[in-house]
């Protein structure tokens, strides 16, 4: 199986070589047999006695991170649905596409999502899931990006990638909370140990990690957003991507996992509320679109909202119900975006305000438009799949009263409501786009082509679609049997045997409800124009999209004034960050810890001439501020460190004496050499603010350090490994200067690099000054 | 004693700082100077002072202070004073190409 997942992506790399012909033959023609073949392979398993099919290919073994392929009833169905619009699609866009341009990328982008796309539905494993997941995100990057050369394409990937991505790396989050709480990386594995996973503590947020990455994805309900400005692909990839497949992916995710969380109230309200929400939202603001493709969009989303609902839902009756109308959408929304696409492609345009009366040009389109889009509506005729799932959402919305809590039954209540008046948006923007393109008036003098029917090659695909809705609307049973019940099945855990009916009465509720959504659909169609100004109130200044732009936009502000605030370009505030960071956290600690102590015991006697040699030191070291000649600096810096050498002197240790003041004289001669050459010292006009940081960085470091000298001297924990250097000196190391057999002989090594030190710096010196001659100096 | 040398290496630690923090370039050299000083007069505290005669083998003599710091200094002594003329000359080089010395200049273009 891992063949048939690996088989577009494998093939996709010599399309490159393929597209060179593209004068020739369009390279779509080779592409066509890709999907087809992945689909001859899934229809095998199709058949009323299905048994769930299992392969494992090792990847990391040792991490649990392996290609599981599980391919149920659920699988199956989505398997179908990629494969299958996948070949439609591509026979698509051979007659969309044209040869001029680059074909190569767009066949490599489309393979490579559909390879992605099936490694979603078949794999067991959590985290290789995740991985073809962002594939997905990606490769619908690259579609939407297509025409890059197209400012709104570029916006709608980023945008489009930014939100699928937050919610690809929560569901991340996910699966691993998953994985942790029961050891497995397994999906089935977690679905059988559903009961440790609902009673860890870490399930609720395990639960919100997976449903954002569901939504996100599914475009639902503040994560919408996305999806209309992903109509800047090309139309085969919004047929393809943006309606029937990529967009269900979330709905896979929230099916294959309500076994594992469909007991758990939360996941009721959540999930039902968002796809209720959403199902209202967008089939409202689908109305206001005037661009076909928009209205696809939001339609899309509203469609995705009432399956999301259904799967909230949870009842035997609304799974069955929610993976029918998968079925059913992806068939009915694919027509419908090729008959926008040949619409615009035969007109020049799809702005619905310029279309109108096309039926008489291109009445084949117009016949498929209208099976289309009356089965979205879903207008109660025999021979529409969309009127069956509608139906059934009704009847699913008004069987929810079992054993729910406080909040969730108050919800019970309202959502058929909700359900009614989301149906209701939803038949009026079905007639509106129908009636809008090919009804009324034709306006020839605003289309940049004359209109003439599609050639037929571009109406093959759309008709398989059209005819499948219709087949499925005949025999609805027949479909069910095979592989419907067997999806449901997958979701619900149980027996979900339903043979769908057409006719159960004047009395069923839920045709009664069908009824209304008809009647106020019809009369709100009617009068369209006269309440359109409610627009202006209701989404008016309130957008989602502002949201996003504005978060975007502060995101960039504010990282960038965050870094101009402290990246300010001054070494001394660079230093001033560093000194105070190290002070605080060394003193919090010590001070924390019980760090600093002091004892008296142990100490060397005070004598006069130390007394002196130290208060010299100060004098000279504070003099080095109040300094403003370049001879009294030096001559200062110049006591500092013969005192220094004096105290090497009093305290034993007379090769440091005698390096030191060689150096200091040496420093204090170069320091002269230089100063002849710089600029004077100056007074510095600096704030008295400033000073005062200054003064309480640099004293409360000296303090530190001061702090950290007693303490250390204070706790004297073990003892000096100088006993062996004095020992062995003369019998290892061959010498009575301790000091310098450590130096040469003991720890020779550290000698050596202070040598290459030296000698780096000797280098560096020459080359900063011969430097000067090459670039010609000042 | 080592009390009084350790305040001693705090004094010259924070003068060192405080030269550090100022605009020109000449005293963060002065202030790296310092600087080492302190850390050189913090080392020889960490081993005992004056605990016995200089660490040259004497017969006799069994007593004497701790050798392992001042082989530390010496050679810290040694790559200080390598990085201050190294130092040194960059700040004459610098104040020879950009005809000043003061760092807040030295800063370059905004937006950089």
């Amino acid at each position: 199986m891992i063949f048939t997942v690996l088989i577009p992506l494998l093939l996709a790399c010599f399309i490159p070589f393929i597209s060179k012909f593209k004068h020739k033959i369009h390279t779509g023609v080779f592409v066509l047999f890709i999907p087809l073949l992945v689909f001859l392979y899934f229809i095998q398993f199709v058949g009323s006695g299905f048994e769930p099919v299992r392969h494992t290919y090792n990847w990391i073994p040792s991490l649990g991170v392996n290609f599981d392929f599980h391919l149920d009833g659920l699988s199956l169905l989505f398997a179908l649905l990629i494969s299958g619009i996948g070949t439609l699609v591509v026979l698509y866009s051979i007659y969309y596409l044209d040869r001029s341009e680059p074909l190569g990328h767009f066949y490599v982008y489309l393979m490579m999502f559909m390879s992605a796309m099936l490694g979603i539905v078949l794999s067991d494993n959590v985290f290789v899931l995740y991985t073809f997941w962002e594939l997905t995100s990606i490769s619908s990057f690259l579609l939407i990006g297509y025409w890059h050369f197209n400012e709104r394409s570029r916006y709608g990937a980023l945008k489009s990638m930014m939100i699928t991505i937050f919610g690809g790396l929560s569901m991340f989050g996910g699966f691993s909370l998953l994985s942790v709480i029961t050891g497995t990386t397994s999906i089935q594995s977690m679905i059988a140990n559903a009961d440790v996973i609902l009673a860890s503590p870490y399930m609720p947020l395990a639960m919100g990690f997976l449903l954002l990455g569901a939504f996100t994805k599914s475009a639902q309900f503040p994560f919408h957003i996305w999806l209309p400005d992903a109509m800047e692909a090309p139309t085969p990839v919004s047929a393809y991507l943006h309606s029937a497949t990529m967009v269900k992916a979330g709905l896979y995710l929230v099916a294959r996992f309500s076994p594992v969380f469909g007991d758990y109230e939360w996941f009721f309200i959540i999930v039902s509320m968002a796809g209720i929400v959403t199902l209202c939202w967008a089939s409202y603001m689908a109305v206001h679109q005037t661009d076909l493709k928009a209205i696809l969009a939001f339609s899309t989303i509203s469609q995705l909202g009432m399956i999301m609902a259904m799967l909230g839902f949870g009842t035997k009756a609304a799974i069955f119900a929610a993976v029918f109308h998968i079925l059913n959408h992806a068939t009915f929304k694919g027509s419908l975006f090729m008959v926008a696409g040949t619409v615009d492609h035969e007109t020049g345009t799809r702005d619905i305000r310029k279309l109108g009366g096309l039926l008489t040009f291109m009445p084949i389109t117009a016949t498929l438009a209208l099976f289309g889009t009356f089965s979205m509506a879903g207008i109660p005729l025999p021979f529409l799949n969309g009127f069956y799932s509608k139906e059934l959402f009704f009847e699913s919305t008004l069987g929810l009263q079992e054993g729910m809590g406080a909040t969730a039954s108050f919800l019970v209540d309202i959502i058929p409501y909700l359900a009614v008046l989301g149906s209701i948006f939803t038949f009026v923007y079905s007639l509106y786009f129908l009636f809008g393109t090919f009804g009324g008036k034709t306006q020839l003098d605003k289309l940049s082509k004359k209109p003439h029917e599609a050639p037929f090659g571009m109406l093959v695909s759309p008709g398989i679609l059209v005819l499948g809705v219709i087949l499925i609307g005949l025999f609805p049973s027949a479909v069910n049997g095979t592989f419907i019940a067997h999806a449901a099945e997958a979701v619900y855990g149980g027996e979900v045997v339903k043979d769908v009916y057409f006719w159960h009465g004047w009395n069923a509720p839920a045709f009664q409800m069908s009824l209304v959504v008809v009647g106020l659909g019809a009369v709100l169609t009617a009068t369209r124009t006269r309440w359109n100004g409610i627009y202006q109130v209701l989404p008016g200044r309130l957008s989602v999209n502002k949201v996003y732009d504005a978060i975007m936009a502060r995101i960039d502000t504010y990282s960038r004034n965050i870094t101009t605030f402290y990246m300010t370009g001054s070494l001394r505030t660079y230093m001033a960050i560093i000194l105070s960071t190290i002070v605080v956290i060394t003193v919090g600690f010590m001070l924390a810890t019980g760090g600093f102590t002091i004892d008296f015991s142990n100490l060397a006697p005070v004598t006069v001439i130390e007394l002196a040699v130290a208060l010299v030191i100060t004098v000279a070291a504070v003099g080095t501020i109040f300094a403003n000649k370049n001879v009294a600096a030096v001559l200062i810096v110049g006591v500092v460190g013969y005192g220094v050498a004096l105290l090497f002197v009093i305290y034993r240790a007379p090769d440091l004496a005698l390096t030191q003041l060689v150096v200091e004289t040496v420093s204090v001669a170069l320091f002269l050499l230089c100063f002849y050459h710089l600029p004077k010292l100056k007074k510095r006009n600096e704030s008295m603010n400033k000073k005062v940081v200054n003064a309480i960085i640099s004293v409360g470091f000296g303090a530190m350090m001061t702090m950290i000298a007693i303490s250390a001297h204070s706790s004297d924990w073990f003892g000096t490994i100088s006993d062996y250097f004095i020992e062995t000196s003369y019998s290892l190391g061959g010498g009575d200067n301790v000091v310098n057999v450590i130096l040469v002989d003991m720890r020779g090594l550290d000698t050596l690099f202070e040598i290459t030190v030296l000698g780096i710096a000797a280098l560096a010196i020459y080359t900063l000054i011969k430097s000067k001659t090459r670039k010609g100096g000042k | 004693m080592e009390f009084i040398i350790s305040i001693l290496a705090g004094v010259l630690f924070a003068t060192a700082i405080y030269n550090l923090l100022q605009k020109q370039f000449l005293r963060l050299v002065i202030g790296s100077v310092l600087l080492s000083h302190g850390a050189h007069l913090f080392l020889l505290t960490m081993g005992e002072l004056k605990r016995g005669s200089p660490p040259i083998l004497t017969e006799g003599i069994s007593d004497y202070t701790d050798p392992l710091p001042q082989a530390l200094i010496l050679t810290s002594i040694v790559i200080s004073f390598g990085i201050t003329s190294l130092l040194l000359v960059l700040a004459y080089r610098t104040a020879e190409e950009n005809n000043t010395d003061n760092m807040e200049q030295l800063r370059g273009n905004e937006n950089e």
